[in-house]
């Protein structure tokens, strides 16, 4: 269905895609892996023709996609055969409401009254989403907003569906949501889907084959996924898990996992797991950071109702809950910036909502959504300089911030160009350099691959180990249980579960890890957690 | 019932038309609550439903604005000073311009009707809005005319989406202890707003051409150039005949058989245009027998006062000197309740 002759693929003079020979068969769902930037997006666009034909650069070689080669077929001529969802489903929306938005490609490739009719209608129920038709697309949460630009490219009844990071963004239950939907197409309908992904944990079950693109020029590597995935720097904990103990295969999903972790199980259960929680307190023993009663509401929506949080130096909180549960206006309302309708927070003894914003950054640092957002001058250096002027330190205090998290960003670069984890190491040296006693992160993984995010989590360790209340939203279930000493589950506003990670992560099968599902009831949560009690009792 | 949003403008602008030619208080207080009467008999439970109620405090605010200007500026004068400003000299050059003296209350009578004439041309837009979504008006233009509407409907989507990322930069500019002041502190707001709006466009667009955005554009030259001709002058035919039309004093000829060779025109333009698109429509609006009543009731209610002002009977334009209560003249005021019958049967 789709073939990649000898493609190679290079903007100015950096090739981002060498020589990739690639076939992928009708009726699969393919999964493609690899680090940040080494070319995932960039295969994906080659696939429906925005690569080179809307993005520029040179693609030589030769894709074809259901016999019609991509050099001679612009995107759009090819809307009939590939149906493509981007990273961010907001962003690609065209029209207001749902059902128009359903209709859009169809309008485009002119097809009769009746057709469109029927299309919507088959739509609307093989997504589940019947009763969401007449609403305004920016009233939908993120998992019914991912779901509905599927649909769109599904009305065009396209054979391949291309799907850029679908999941990144969604809570777990949405995740669940999207990918159930995407496993009906795939298993009903025959359609061929093509999906890039970073949180594999999520997908790698469902899917038939992974291509893994090692970047650095080598080509990509194509098999079934347990072998593939071991081999690869970017694999799910399950993998990880399998390799530690010598699966063989290599299982992909818990279940698999499971069925095989028996012996395992056994040994685990004798070994007492508590010692490994060390306990928390810091030099002051007391919280630094007291947050009672808290509401915050928004028009007629009660977004926090009455939330009680407090956090003691050293420890690592994890935040979780739905999309649209309270836990950004939660960061915000504690750092003292946003909106507080009722309640207390203090820091220091400090109401850090009567600072000046100036006098509030050497309280509490907040890394927003978008790190970007924090980012206004055109090269590394000149926002260092400036970070340190604005809080008044010694010239290189922000530099030397950034050196320790992520060594050797280049001093001219501008910040846009660089990756995420890059980026997100930028603003934090921003908003560390006041040296503040509290640290707040709004999903900072996003975009981060398995090793940006194991090197984050050490980071952020290290950081409370210094003497800092960390405080960290997240729908990352496995980043979670990699960093969190404390987790605190938000719902509708309200705290629902709050106590050591090992606990609140074990309780729950939404928001349980990999590691913790394949070795319950034996309360481990990562890989390096079941390699360390292995060593112990050998 | 939804009606065909183009029959709701037409009437609309129909009102809009009677309103620019009176300044009559009386006449211009009808239509304002004839076209308000409408928009609530008739509007559906949609999210810009409330849009009267919002356009009309814009008129308000109109008024005001031009009631302040006349007693700072001045305009028309009469006998009866009601009070004296101090008057700011201004040098020889600029003699013709008056800042403060006296305020009389036939001057203040004029601007309030000239403000009243401008609420009134709000209040029918904002009724209009309240009846049909701009941009379903949008959806049914011809497919000559696609690429505009669609540029249109994006400009209004990006809008809201450009404040929601000016606020989120605002916040984490805070973070940054809002140290910068002056015209670097723009920069810092402007240049990721900027670079956010750019990088949604460029989404959207990627978006709009992987969904089959302008496929199948196969046209020859000529008929392209044809069209084009074909538009612009019917554009140019249809704005000097509705000068003509509404500017009352223009020769019989300027007005409506202008406005009439270029609407043929232009729907020339149009017809040879849509061939080169190829689209459907998902429910396009039809045009029943209801929609061409409502369309006709805002025909007929401009037609009606142009005939008053022909004959010569209707007191259209109010003059405050001598100071006078305004009467209502009766034929136009016949004229605007025509308008009112959609209220009955839509």
């Amino acid at each position: 269905m789709i073939v990649f002759e000898h493609v190679t693929v290079r903007y100015a003079d950096r090739p981002i895609l060498s020589d990739v020979d690639l076939t992928v068969p009708e009726g699969e769902l393919c999964l493609v892996v690899g680090g940040t930037g080494v070319g995932k997006s960039t295969l994906l666009r080659a696939v429906n023709g925005l690569v080179p034909h809307f993005t520029g650069g040179r693609l030589s070689g030769r894709v074809l996609v259901d016999g019609r080669d991509t050099r001679t077929h612009p995107p759009r001529e090819l809307a009939d055969v590939v149906g493509f969802v981007g990273q961010d489903p907001l962003a690609g929306f065209v029209t207001d409401t749902v059902e128009e938005e359903l209709t859009y490609s169809m309008e485009s490739l002119g097809l009769a009254n009746p057709v469109m009719r029927t299309r919507v209608e088959e739509t609307l129920d093989l997504l589940g989403i019947v009763e969401l038709r007449d609403r305004p697309l920016t009233r939908l949460s993120g998992g019914q907003q991912q779901r509905v630009a599927i649909g769109a490219a599904l009305t065009a009844h396209p054979r391949v569906l291309v799907l850029d990071e679908p999941t990144s963004a969604l809570d777990p239950g949405a995740a669940e949501d999207v990918l159930a939907a995407l496993h009906r197409l795939v298993h009903d309908l025959g359609m061929t889907v093509l999906i890039a992904e970073h949180r594999l944990e999520r997908v790698a079950q469902y899917a038939d084959r992974v291509i893994w693109l090692p970047g650095a020029g080598a080509p990509p590597v194509a098999g079934p996924p347990g072998p593939v995935l071991a081999e690869a720097p970017v694999a799910p904990p399950v993998v990880r898990l399998g390799q530690l103990a010598g699966w063989r295969p290599v299982p992909v999903s818990v279940r698999d996992a499971r069925r095989q972790a028996g012996d395992l199980r056994a040994s685990l259960a004798a070994t007492p797991v508590a010692h490994m929680t060390v306990p928390v307190t810091g030099p002051g023993a007391g919280p630094v950071l007291r947050a009672s009663r808290v509401a915050v509401s928004y028009g007629q929506v009660q977004a926090l109702t009455g939330v009680d949080l407090a956090v003691a130096t050293g420890e690592r909180v994890a935040l979780m809950g739905r999309n649209g549960s309270g836990k950004s206006s939660l960061l915000w309302t504690v750092q003292g910036g946003g909106r507080r309708g009722g309640g207390t927070v203090t820091i220091d003894g400090v109401d850090p909502a009567s600072l000046k914003p100036a006098k509030r950054r050497e309280r509490a640092a907040l890394v927003p959504q978008q790190p970007a957002d924090l980012l206004y001058l055109d090269s590394v250096d000149a926002e260092c300089a400036q970070a340190d002027l604005e809080s008044g330190r010694p010239a290189g205090t922000c530099r030397s911030i950034v050196d320790a998290i992520s060594p050797g960003i280049e001093a001219g670069a501008h910040p846009r160009d660089l990756s995420e984890g890059q980026r997100l190491a930028l603003a934090l040296g921003v908003v560390l350099c006041p040296a503040p006693p509290v640290l707040l992160l709004d999903e900072p993984t996003r975009g981060l691959d398995y090793p940006a995010k194991a090197r984050l989590a050490a980071m952020l360790h290290g950081l409370a180990a210094d003497g800092r209340a960390i405080v960290l939203a997240t729908h990352d279930v496995e980043f979670a249980a990699e960093y969190a000493s404390r987790v605190v589950v938000l719902a509708a506003g309200e705290v629902v579960a709050d106590g050591p990670a090992r606990a609140v992560l074990t309780a729950s099968p939404v928001f349980a890890p990999q590691v913790a599902k394949v070795l319950a009831p034996v309360e481990v949560l990562t890989v390096a957690e079941v390699a360390r009690l292995m060593q112990e009792r050998s | 019932m939804r009606l065909h949003p183009g029959a709701w403008w037409v009437w609309g602008l129909c009102l809009a038309a009677v309103a620019s030619r009176t300044t009559n208080p009386l006449l211009l207080g009808l239509i304002v609550a004839v076209a308000g009467f409408v928009a609530v008999r008739c509007r559906q439970d949609t999210p810009w439903a409330g849009s009267y109620g919002v356009f009309l405090v814009f008129g308000l605010i109109v008024i005001g604005v031009r009631v302040v200007l006349h007693i700072l500026v001045g305009g028309i004068e009469g006998p009866t000073v009601l009070f004296t400003l101090p008057r700011v000299p201004l040098p020889e050059w600029a003699r013709s311009i008056r800042l403060g003296g006296p305020v009389t209350a036939e001057g203040l009578v004029f601007s309030i009707c000239q403000g009243m004439q401008l609420a009134t041309l709000l209040a029918c837009v904002g009724a209009v809005n309240a009846l049909a979504n701009p941009k379903r008006l949008l959806r049914s233009l011809p497919a000559a005319l696609y690429e505009v509407s669609v540029a249109v409907v994006v400009a209004l989507t990006v809008a809201p989406q450009l404040v929601a990322s000016a606020r989120s930069v605002r916040r984490a500019r805070i973070l940054r202890g809002d140290a910068v002041r002056g015209a670097r502190a723009v920069r810092m707001l402007l240049v990721p707003v900027l670079q956010d709006a750019l990088d949604r466009s460029l989404l959207l667009a990627a978006s709009m051409d992987a969904r089959g955005y302008g496929r199948g554009a196969g046209v020859s030259t000529p008929a392209r150039r044809l069209t084009g001709a074909l538009v612009l002058a019917g554009l140019f035919g249809m704005c000097v005949g509705a000068y003509g039309l509404l500017a009352g004093d223009a020769p019989v000829l300027v007005g409506a058989p202008m406005l009439a060779v270029g609407a043929a025109l232009g729907i020339g333009g149009l017809l040879v245009g849509s061939r080169r698109v190829h689209r459907s429509r998902y429910r396009p609006d039809p045009w029943r027998p209801v929609e061409f009543a409502v369309l006709g009731s805002g025909i007929a209610a401009l037609a009606v006062t142009i005939v008053a002002e022909a004959v010569g009977t209707a007191q259209l334009v109010y003059a405050s000197v001598p100071l006078t209560a305004p009467d209502l003249p009766l034929l136009p005021a016949a004229g605007v309740l025509i308008a009112l019958l959609p209220a009955v049967f839509a």
